[in-house]
């Protein structure tokens, strides 16, 4: 089915408003229904019945950063890849020389991860 | 018909994405912040769809949505930004408030001048081809696209050179 | 639709990304101003490629490499707060005056 680019936009678009709306709405409802009796336990943090202890604001590891990192390196290295499979039929050889080069430069950062050992399990 | 419906939408994306875009730079709340730059780069990447860039529409929310804005939450948990009503502001807010204004007028005076009546035709019945894409990237882009590759090696070796703790 | 529309939004994108970055003191929220300021730059790409549609997508091929130049940018960016971070315990630019004369 052909249909033209905006209409097929405009059905996702619909789906998109009918969906959250969908979830605004029930959600207010409830919030009509509801009774509302609020007191101090029913605020605190659910820690498996335990009270919690602290601040919710930790610090994490600045290890967990390498991976957050490598994660946005090869997300762009995927971005790269879909219209590279689209035309690689088209152009063959060239454009398979391009991307093998593209990725064995991705890969020596990812090599280089390694051999520094911020890959490793703490 | 069109027109109208795709003029209604731009001005409600302008909207959404410039009080966003406010409530990025003045929100009190780092976190707050960050979900406002996903409300600004969402309603970039619909006006890329309005734009027929549907692919760049999608690598939007793939990188910058996906992957981007988690590596800025990632930053603002690893520095323990304190969260709530903390100052967050210099005093020299006036000074940029005015420097912006100042920017805003002079470019888009510029540009309404420059472009005076001139017209987007967003009436074609196909978005652009990501295949078309493809193309210009493989065959005429070869060297920026390497390139690319090399800038993320020296992005992540420089990360982990600095983030390593020894 | 007129193209002036776009620009003008992207040069509001732009200005208020410039507040941010002269009015913010955690630099974190610098670098968020600064994502602002290259998506303006990005829509005016953009805006320019289905406005010269004769002359190829290349606008939209340049806004990819911004995208991918952004993910490297704040990739570095971040782990340079980082450090500060340890260093200093604060992310505040205006206490970042160890080079200043």
């Amino acid at each position: 089915m052909a249909r033209s680019y905006f209409s097929q936009y405009l059905t996702i678009g619909l789906f998109l408003v009918v969906s959250v709306g969908l979830v605004m709405g029930t959600l207010q409802l409830a919030r009509l229904l509801r009774p509302n009796v609020p007191s101090y336990e029913k605020y605190t943090t659910y820690e498996s019945g335990i009270d919690p202890i602290g601040q919710g604001w930790a610090q994490t590891n600045v290890r967990y950063y390498i991976f957050a990192l490598l994660f946005v390196v090869f997300d762009v290295e995927a971005v790269f890849l879909f219209p590279w499979a689209i035309v690689f039929e088209r152009l063959g050889t060239q454009a398979l020389i391009e991307m093998v080069i593209f990725i064995a430069i991705l890969a020596l950062a990812l090599l280089y991860a390694v051999k520094k050992k911020v890959l490793d399990w703490l | 018909m069109a027109a109208l419906a795709q003029e209604i939408l731009f001005w409600a994306l302008a909207v959404m994405m410039g009080i966003a875009a406010i409530g990025v730079v003045t929100s009190r709340n780092v976190v707050h912040a960050a979900l406002y730059l996903v409300g600004t780069l969402m309603g970039a990447a619909a006006l890329y769809i309005l734009l027929l860039a549907e692919f760049v529409a999608w690598v939007q929310v793939l990188v910058y949505v996906g992957a981007i804005v988690v590596l800025m939450l990632f930053g603002l948990m690893l520095t323990r930004a304190p969260i709530g009503r903390a100052n967050f502001d210099n005093d020299q807010r006036l000074m940029s408030a005015l420097t912006a204004l100042a920017v805003f007028g002079v470019t888009s005076y510029i540009m309404v001048r420059a472009f005076e009546g001139q017209t987007i035709d967003l009436t074609r019945e196909t978005g652009t081809l990501t295949s078309s894409i493809g193309e210009v990237i493989f065959s005429t882009y070869v060297l920026p696209f390497e390139v690319v590759s090399v800038l993320l090696l020296a992005a992540l070796v420089g990360a982990v050179v600095i983030a390593r703790r020894d | 639709m007129p193209i002036s529309y776009f620009l003008v939004l992207s040069a509001l994108l732009f200005s208020v990304g410039i507040y941010g970055v002269l009015a913010r003191q955690n630099a974190v929220l610098v670098l968020l101003s600064i994502e602002l300021m290259l998506n303006a730059a990005n829509i005016n790409l953009v805006a320019f490629s289905a406005f010269l549609q004769e002359a190829g997508v290349a606008g939209q091929v340049f806004a990819l490499f911004v995208i991918a130049v952004a993910a490297a940018e704040v990739g570095i960016g971040l782990a340079i707060v980082i450090l500060i971070f340890r260093n200093r315990q604060s992310v505040d630019v205006d206490e970042m005056s160890l080079m200043k004369w």
